[in-house]
């Protein structure tokens, strides 16, 4: 393989890091039982697409986006907005599910998702 | 008890300064990095810090719950009241330029008082949240079992 | 940051799970500093290692901080995350390569915030004009989102301190645990006796 391959695939390396994040949260979503464990693999999940957003505006040798004299490139700003905006939006709903989840184990006693089913069909049986 | 001593002197340093570096992120925002979002978590950590140090029940105090949630909804009433206002004053809705002489200026006011809204809304929501989570847990000590390390 | 959610995924201590969650978001923000992206890693820091942390400790206190044991892997979704992860590496080959400036994203409204962000709106900081004069609309959505979980919150669990009891089947449930596990009641051992 030439250099040149080489280094054209490193400039691919940012989208894999952010594909390895995603694919772990991925898997502790649909993987684990434990919804507060969930909740966190949906937060690993959503800080990998942050990720990919922010690395898509970067320009080489650009600046962050405060216009200043003497400065020609400057990274892409629009990115930075939307995540921006979407960070603290997730730290709102990451908190309604943690809320969600607290009113959960006050009824079922439980934060394990299997043992939640094995209760609500025990109920099902009962009526 | 010397922890305790400790985490109280050191936090009472700290606490103003933050509210402090929050106020400078929320008013500066235009020139450096920071605005409303920022400012407003900021701002609700110094809160937090507080209650986690002294017991919820003594930040109740310095900061009822009922005054975050009406903090809550007025940052989105100024925001969408600025949008009303530049309607009222013959622009578009949001469209800032009406609200002074200069494009700049109507553009500059209109930034700032957006931005108080969106750090007002941020700050008490998440002061708010806080509040609920922590009530259930205990009245004074907001951790039972997570503060073993 | 992969070793840090690598080890997420496998712990079973959810305090630990937490506090790595905490360390995962700081990581995140140096990374965006990296990545020229100032205001965001500022947010990022206050919020992930933060206000996330100390709220997930919180539900941590009130529900376990144990994970239950599991008796088997699930290779299913190990299978499946390791096809959904090649086809979405198969997809970065077409994509344009760091850093580069004439990638497609740069091409469109970006340079007008760039250039013209100045005379238009104002403040040094782009990041500033586009979120609250050009993207006026979009942020008064997310802080109104904000505003409803904030509400949402409240309505969820704001309320059943004032009940003494949070939910009757939760207390009947622990209570027939409790007669099969401990002693019996006092009434039942006066029944036992007469």
């Amino acid at each position: 393989m030439s250099w040149e391959v080489v280094t054209d695939l490193l400039g691919l390396l940012n989208y894999w890091v952010v594909i390895i994040l995603m694919m772990a949260g991925f898997y502790v979503v649909i993987a684990q039982d434990n919804l507060v464990k969930k909740i966190v693999g949906l937060n690993i999940f959503q800080v990998s697409v942050f990720v990919f957003y922010i690395s898509m505006g970067k320009v080489s040798d650009g600046t962050a986006p405060i216009l200043e004299e003497g400065i020609e490139v400057y990274s892409n700003p629009l990115p930075h907005v939307l995540i921006l905006t979407a960070i603290v939006v997730g730290v709102a709903t990451t908190a309604l599910a943690l809320a969600l989840v607290v009113r959960i184990n006050h009824s079922y006693g439980s934060i394990e998702e299997d043992e939640i089913q094995v209760i609500e069909h025990d109920e099902e049986e009962i009526a | 008890m010397t922890e305790k001593t400790l985490l109280i002197v050191v936090s009472k340093i700290l606490i103003p300064l933050i509210l402090l570096f929050a106020l400078y992120v929320q008013f500066h925002g235009d020139f450096g990095p920071g605005g409303g979002f920022q400012a407003g978590v900021i701002f609700a950590v110094a809160f937090i810090l507080y209650a986690l140090i002294f017991g919820i029940r003594t930040a109740r105090k310095v900061i009822p719950s009922a005054v975050t949630r009406t903090m809550l909804a007025l940052g989105v009433l100024i925001y969408g009241g600025t949008g009303v206002a530049t309607m009222l004053m013959g622009g578009e809705y949001l469209d800032y330029n009406v609200l002074a002489d200069t494009v700049k200026g109507g553009q500059h006011i209109g930034i700032f008082i957006v931005e108080f809204g969106v750090g007002l809304t941020v700050s008490s929501a998440m002061i708010t949240i806080f509040y609920t989570f922590s009530g259930h847990v205990n009245a004074e000590l907001p951790f039972r079992k997570g503060d073993k390390p | 940051m992969a070793a840090t959610a690598y080890y997420l995924t496998r712990l079973r201590n959810l305090f630990a799970v937490v506090m790595l969650s905490g360390v995962y978001s700081l990581f995140a923000a140096a990374l965006y500093m990296v990545l020229d992206a100032v205001d965001v890693a500022f947010t990022e820091a206050a919020v992930g290692a933060g206000i996330s942390t100390v709220l997930m400790l919180g539900t941590l206190s009130m529900t376990t901080d144990k994970e239950k044991v599991r008796k088997k892997p699930p290779l299913t979704a190990l299978i499946l995350v390791f096809m959904t992860g090649g086809v979405l590496v198969y997809g970065t080959f077409d994509m344009p390569r760091y850093g580069d400036p004439n990638a497609p994203i740069h091409q469109h409204v970006a340079n007008r915030f760039i250039e013209r962000s100045g005379e238009e709106v104002g403040p040094p900081n782009i990041v500033t004009s586009v979120l609250a004069s050009y993207r006026g609309y979009d942020t008064l959505g997310e802080t109104a989102v904000v505003f409803t979980a904030a509400v949402g919150v409240l309505i969820i669990i704001g309320r059943s301190k004032d009940r003494s009891m949070p939910n009757a089947k939760a207390v009947r449930r622990r209570e027939e645990d409790d007669d099969i596990t401990h002693e019996p009641s006092a009434k039942e051992k006066e029944d036992a006796s007469s």
